[in-house]
């Protein structure tokens, strides 16, 4: 399984644990997209996580639609342990999606606090 | 608990204008607790400012702050050695924490970030429900604990009107009928013999009705 080099996993417990402020971080550190993976809908180990996270990503897109960013990059998609092969077409289809996009405004300054 | 949204992004960038040393200063009190202008809260606003004036190539400054509470002086004083560091105050508590915040500062720029909205209850998480309107004579005991004043949407007193179908009111029908409450919970507490009393007029002299209010304990005074 490969998948593109540029796609920087951040390991979580659970989606369930991602919040809009985690990936506000990491559009202020730069980022130029951000994907959340989690597991099937209906086979969270922890019951909601997943639909929580979905979420979560959903009112994210409007937080970065109002700074202007844009909604398109962020997403959320499902998959379970064993489709290594869906984790690299995410990544993939993902990676296409924000390089159409281009990068993020935001990495032409970071001189501010 | 006091309940209130966030302004939206927009209205709050609008009434910055052109200051760019932001103090966003949250409450840790009613504000965290019903996700509107807490620690997190505080964050979010704040990274949403950062990466907006980013975007715009800006020079900016951003200081997040979340005070114990912003309705007591005590608290609001610990910000006063940095304070002056800010162009403006954009302050996320409820409209007495804003207020109270530009009271003690009287030469800062305060900016609400906030739109209070009620007192109320969380019916559950992410969901939030009117109670009370604080009219300074409570008529709970008189209606089996559900408050016409703050859940019918004309405040009756003797109800219902004929605006109650189903158990909901005629504004919408996702709203209860505070007068099916009432009388339901009457027969469910066998205070059916209470429905027949006619609730007098009442004296809205002890709501806002009778202008700002003020309480003082002289037993509590130091």
């Amino acid at each position: 399984m490969s998948y593109p080099s540029n796609v920087k996993v951040v390991k979580l417990p659970c989606t369930g644990r991602v919040d809009v402020l985690l990936i506000l971080r990491a559009f202020e550190s730069g980022v130029d997209g951000v994907y959340v993976a989690g597991c099937m809908e209906g086979e969270c180990h922890f019951l909601r996580g997943n639909l929580r996270a979905r979420r979560r990503v959903e009112y994210m897109k409007g937080l970065l639609e109002e700074v202007g960013l844009g909604g398109d990059r962020v997403e959320m998609f499902n998959m379970s342990a064993s489709q290594g092969q869906r984790f690299a077409q995410c990544a993939r289809e993902m990676t296409e999606r924000i390089r159409s996009l281009g990068p993020s405004p935001v990495r032409k300054s970071s001189s501010n606090t | 608990m006091i309940v209130g949204d966030r302004k939206d992004f927009k209205e709050i960038l609008e009434k910055l204008g052109s200051r760019r040393r932001v103090l966003v200063l949250g409450c840790n009190e009613c504000v965290t607790v019903c996700g509107v202008g807490g620690e997190r809260e505080v964050g979010i606003l704040s990274a949403e400012l950062r990466l907006y004036w980013k975007k715009e190539g800006e020079t900016f400054e951003v200081r997040e702050h979340t005070l114990e509470r912003q309705c007591d002086y005590e608290y609001i004083d610990q910000i006063r050695g940095f304070v002056n560091d800010y162009d403006v105050i954009l302050s996320m508590a409820c409209g007495a924490g804003v207020q109270y915040v530009a009271e003690a500062y009287k030469t800062k720029l305060v900016l609400p970030a906030v739109n209070t909205t009620f007192l109320g209850v969380t019916i559950e998480q992410g969901v939030w429900s009117e109670r009370c309107q604080g009219c300074g004579s409570c008529i709970l005991d008189m209606t089996a604990g559900v408050c016409p004043i703050a859940r019918c949407a004309k405040s009756l007193l003797n109800g219902p009107c004929g605006g109650s179908s189903g158990g909901k009111c005629e504004i919408d029908n996702e709203t209860d009928c505070a007068w099916q409450l009432i009388v339901d919970r009457l027969k469910e507490s066998d205070q059916m013999e209470r429905y027949e009393e006619i609730l007098p007029v009442k004296d809205w002299r002890t709501g806002r009705e009778g202008g700002p209010r003020k309480r003082v304990r002289e037993d509590l005074k130091l």
